[in-house]
């Protein structure tokens, strides 16, 4: 049995638009079903898997972001969804832009997209999981490593 | 008397299957009523698996203990149910084991899990008075608290004579079964304002110590509703478990059809339908006794 | 033989050395001598009653010296009412102390004769009170050693009266243990008035304002119900030439119309003595008065005393008017009393509702009458005496130590001062929660009031089932508040020794008694009511009372059994969740100005929904209404 049969969801906008946060709320409601893959959005660190984070990071959000990352039990992914996620966008360089979700957590998933669709965020999800599982094993290896 | 032993010992080994499998059922249900395809029905084990699995954080040591203790009270209340003894005692248990839960969910002073157990609370005072009278409803009926008698009485099943108490547990099995709108104290939807109540602070394996009790719990509630329409003979069974899963269905249309509430108005239906409905058939009852 | 004239009349000598001691060292040596005393004569009272047969014994039959010495106390205790009344302006009071006074008085020497009957009776329900009055009483008195001195030391805005105060506490005592013992209606009506105008004397302690107020409420109401009381024994005595009150029972119990009114004239004044629901005030203002008196009024004396009385009345209930309002007083101010203590945050407050909404349940299994609901009541006031005292005494502790006795302060107290929450948690515990005394008793009451049938077979079981909810929700409020573990404030603990005897005793007594509950019930409980009603079947089955044993035994063992095993464990320590906003701990927040600020948690009140502004008025006058009607009825059908 795998880890990914049953992955839970939270999702924190570090300084988006809102656009790929509509996305991802569209993402997970009834018309996409992600529940058939088991994929409940839990809106709570310490019950989630999988952590998916929209826009870019700054100076205000960047330790929010890291704690929540923190109270995750392990073993657990990153999914950036959207291009300010993944790299800062149109943003970066900006004065009170600090960069993508990966200047603050390491980052497992890269979604791209302005905002990012739907359907690739729900294939971002699920190429998180592969590697899910695969943090699961190494972790199980050796617990205290963390990942 | 070796009968309820064998049902009490199946209770604490089926009971989480079974509960599991009412779980998963309800969430494809839920999914079909929604036009989707739903998750499959084993879903909920996937699930536990996962959670035992994964790494236990906590905020406090004391928070381990209460759930621990919590589910070992559920365990224990649904086994002195199906084990045919007193129901009264069984609600005792009950009321001891939610006590811990609340303690769980408050100790760690964490704000939303604190605003759980508040609710909780409210959620415990709508629902209790319902519960008892329930025991002191199968009495008049069946002239016994013994949950082995009644199950087993020769005569009408007990619905014939308690209808209103049945409306009032099916109500109250809403809030037990933390179906929307009475949901207040956690809730299984994302994006709501306290986060996930009670369960906030909890993870990983506590979390499935958590569901696994809530498995049990369910179970013992459908025996509830089970006990109101089985008497002596051996259809009775059968009939039970039809209307069980009757039940279940319509607490599901029930999460699915109706918007979450505040908790006065939790309060004011749970205890208006109980005085209602539980109390003009105790009135009822006791004139025609 | 001769203990009990001694076992009175020891409290009132102790009262008179203590208002002699001026020394506060040499008072306190006083005052342990006096209460260990006191105790071990009252147990060696119930052992002299054990040696002979644990029969009920009948005793004095004639006295006419201690009746004219009674008739001077009355008349003493008329002055001093009088003379403190006319003080303050209080000027209906005085009518009320002079009629009843004069009326009883005029009816014992010039009421014609009257048939000498025993005045003292032992038996078993009188042992019981009488070990409850000496224990918890005397651990009481303990107690206020320690927290007078320092009430004294942190209130000193009031003046030092101490030199009153514990005698006052011994006189309570001897009272009560006159009231228990007596079989005469007018003995009893003595000791009765010495514990309404004691009580005045102790809750008007601090001589402020509030206190005053608080302590002529306390007396008026107190004397209503003794002008009850007198009307009840004048009009007896008149009628059936007695002034003993089992002939007042028996007759109530055959049908006699004038002995039913008489018995509901005595309940009434028991009514109001247990601050029942239209003279509940007078107890919630007694918590003006320093803890001790508090303790000693909510567990081992005045309160009980009125359900004492309506234990003696209660065959005489059974199925009549009387009986029905006794019954639906107490089950009302059961449910309504556990509703109010929902709204309040000030822990006396909380446990003087859960004093009077417990006495309501007691009231209302008097009231049925039954022998289900005897057993239930007897056990109620058992387990109510002690979890009481201990309660107040450790909110009294925990006040000292910390200034406040809100629950809100006691956030936390598990860390801070984890003796005296253990002590409270326990209390709280044997107040509601499963395996404990006073929930076993409230389930049997439960399957009594159901037994009862009828129009009050469905309200009983109503008020029983909802205030059970409120009660609960209460209890667990407060218990969660005690149980948090975060590492907020600190306090220093300064809980004297003498005050944690008496703290740690009770909770030992409290676990004995829960654990040795099937055995009590067999021994002591069980023959009480056997007695009253002949061969009874027990309510709760020994099967079921082992297992509420059993149960108990879970409720400590099965969290140390979750302790262990996780002990091993090593769990990721991590911040609560706050929306990922904590500032390195669990306790402190970033708020919305940037700044740090500490979480604080608090339970919920509800005051617009079981406020006192809302719910008091409508159930003090539905309980009004109830008992004026009651009375009509009752006095309709000795004139028809």
């Amino acid at each position: 049995m795998k880890l990914s049969r049953s992955p839970w969801l939270i999702h924190y906008d570090c300084s988006s638009c809102n656009g790929c946060d509509i996305e991802v709320l569209a993402s997970t409601m009834p018309r996409y079903d992600l529940e058939r893959f088991g994929i409940i959005n839990s809106g709570d660190p310490m019950h989630a898997d999988i952590l998916l984070t929209t826009g870019g990071c700054n100076a205000q959000n960047a330790p929010v972001l890291k704690q929540i990352y923190d109270q995750m039990p392990d073993p657990k992914v990153v999914v950036a969804v959207g291009t300010c996620a993944c790299t800062g966008g149109i943003f970066k360089g900006c004065y009170n832009i600090q960069g993508g979700t990966d200047t603050v957590i390491p980052v497992d998933v890269y979604v791209t997209g302005c905002a990012a669709r739907p359907q690739s965020i729900i294939d971002g999800v699920m190429q998180a999981l592969a590697i899910l599982d695969k943090k699961y094993e190494a972790y199980t290896e050796d617990p205290k490593e963390g990942i | 008397m070796m009968l309820s032993a064998i049902i009490g010992i199946g209770y604490i080994l089926l009971a989480p299957l079974i509960g599991g499998m009412l779980d998963g059922m309800g969430r494809v249900v839920s999914a079909r009523m929604q036009g989707r395809k739903g998750p499959s029905v084993l879903q909920p084990f996937w699930d536990l698996q996962k959670l035992m699995k994964k790494e236990l954080v906590t905020v406090s040591r004391m928070q381990l203990i209460m759930i621990g203790s919590y589910t070992l009270f559920i365990i224990l209340s649904g086994t002195l149910f199906f084990s045919g003894n007193d129901i009264m005692m069984c609600f005792f248990s009950l009321t001891t084991a939610d006590m811990f839960l609340v303690v769980a969910a408050s100790c760690t002073g964490s704000p939303f899990s604190t605003m759980g157990a508040n609710r909780e609370l409210i959620q415990m005072a709508s629902y209790e008075p319902m519960l008892l009278l329930t025991g002191v409803g199968f009495y008049l009926a069946d002239d016994t608290f013994r949950v082995s008698t009644i199950g087993t009485h020769e005569g009408l099943p007990a619905i014939v004579m308690l209808p209103g108490f049945f409306i009032g547990v099916v109500l109250i099995l809403v809030i037990k079964l933390r179906k929307s709108p009475f949901d207040i104290s956690t809730s299984h939807h994302a994006h709501q304002e306290m986060v996930k109540g009670t369960t906030t602070e909890l993870s990983g394996p506590s979390l499935a110590c958590y569901t696994i009790a809530d498995w049990y719990e369910q179970v013992m509630l459908m025996g509830i509703i089970g006990i109101f329409f089985a008497n002596n003979r051996w259809w009775s069974v059968v009939v039970a478990l039809v209307c069980i899963v009757l039940v279940y269905f319509f607490e599901v249309l029930i999460d699915n059809t109706c918007a979450r509430v505040k908790w006065q108005l939790m309060f004011k239906v749970a205890w208006g339908v109980t005085l209602v409905a539980a109390g003009t058939n105790l009135l009822l009852l006791q004139m025609i006794r | 033989m001769n203990l009990i004239p001694i076992l009175i009349l020891f409290p009132f000598l102790m009262a008179a050395i203590l208002a002699l001691v001026k020394d506060d060292k040499a008072r306190g040596i006083c005052v342990y001598i006096g209460s260990g005393v006191t105790m071990v004569l009252a147990l060696a009272v119930s052992a002299w009653w054990l040696s002979h047969g644990q029969s009920d014994l009948l005793l004095f039959v004639e006295t006419s010296l201690v009746d004219h010495l009674m008739i001077v106390g009355d008349l003493f205790l008329m002055c001093l009412v009088i003379y403190m009344s006319i003080k303050h302006k209080k000027y209906p009071i005085v009518l009320l102390s002079a009629v009843q006074t004069i009326g009883v008085l005029w009816v014992e020497l010039f009421g014609g004769s009257v048939e000498e009957t025993p005045h003292i009776l032992v038996d078993r329900l009188s042992i019981i009170l009488l070990l409850i009055v000496a224990i918890i009483g005397g651990l009481i008195v303990i107690y206020a050693v320690g927290y007078m001195r320092g009430y004294v030391h942190h209130h000193t805005e009031f003046a030092d009266r101490r030199g009153f105060f514990f005698p006052m506490l011994f006189v309570f005592l001897g009272a009560m243990f006159g009231l228990v013992l007596s079989a005469s209606m007018t003995w009893m009506y003595f000791f009765w008035e010495i514990t309404s105008v004691c009580s005045f004397l102790l809750i008007g302690y601090t001589r402020t304002d509030e206190a005053v107020h608080n302590s002529f409420r306390a007396l008026w109401m107190n004397l209503l119900g003794g002008l009850g009381y007198a009307v009840g024994i004048i009009w007896f005595a008149v009628t059936h030439h007695s002034f003993s009150l089992s002939a007042v029972v028996d007759a109530g119990k055959g049908g006699d119309m004038v002995a039913v009114a008489c018995v509901a004239l005595l309940s009434f004044a028991a009514l109001t003595k247990s601050a029942q629901m239209p003279f509940s005030q007078w107890l919630l203002g007694a918590m003006v008065a320093p803890t001790p008196t508090s303790a000693l009024l909510h567990s081992a004396t005045m309160v009980k005393a009125g359900v004492y009385l309506l234990l003696r009345l209660a065959p005489a209930l059974q199925n009549n008017w009387a009986g029905y309002m006794v019954a639906f007083i107490g089950g009302f101010t059961f449910f309504v009393a556990s509703l109010l203590a929902i709204s309040q945050s000030d822990a006396k407050k909380i446990l003087a509702y859960s004093t009077i909404s417990n006495l309501g349940l007691i009231t209302a299994c008097a009231g049925i009458g039954a022998s289900e609901t005897y057993w239930a009541a007897v056990f109620l006031i058992i387990f109510h005496a002690v979890s009481k005292s201990m309660l107040f005494q450790s909110v009294g502790a925990v006040e000292i130590s910390t200034g406040s006795r809100d629950v809100e302060t006691m956030h936390g107290l598990m860390l801070r001062m984890p003796k005296l929450a253990v002590v409270m948690v326990i209390g709280i515990c044997g107040m509601f929660l499963a395996p404990f005394g006073m929930l076993v008793s409230k389930w049997a009451a439960l399957k009594a009031f159901v037994d009862a049938g009828g129009l009050l077979g469905t309200l009983m079981p109503l008020f029983v089932c909802f205030g059970s909810a409120t009660t609960c929700l209460y209890w667990s409020k407060w218990l969660c508040r005690l149980l948090v573990v975060d590492h907020i404030r600190t306090t220093k603990d300064l809980t004297g020794r003498n005050e944690y005897v008496s703290l740690f005793s009770h909770a030992a007594i409290m676990i004995l008694l829960c654990l040795s509950f099937p055995t009590l019930s067999t021994n002591l409980v069980l023959p009480i009511v056997t007695e009253l009603y002949g061969e009874v079947d027990p309510t709760i089955t020994t099967g079921n009372l082992l297992f509420m044993v059993v149960l108990l035994f879970c409720v400590f063992v099965i969290p140390l059994l979750v302790f262990l095993v996780t002990r091993r464990s090593h769990p990721h320590p991590v911040m609560s969740y706050v929306a990922g906003i904590n500032t390195g701990d669990s306790q402190h927040f970033v708020d919305s100005m940037g700044e740090e600020k500490e979480i604080e948690t608090t339970s919920w009140y509800m005051e617009d929904w079981f406020g006192e502004k809302r719910l008091m008025f409508p159930s003090l006058a539905i309980s009004s209404f109830i008992i004026v009607l009651c009375m009509i009825l009752l006095l309709g059908g000795v004139v028809a």
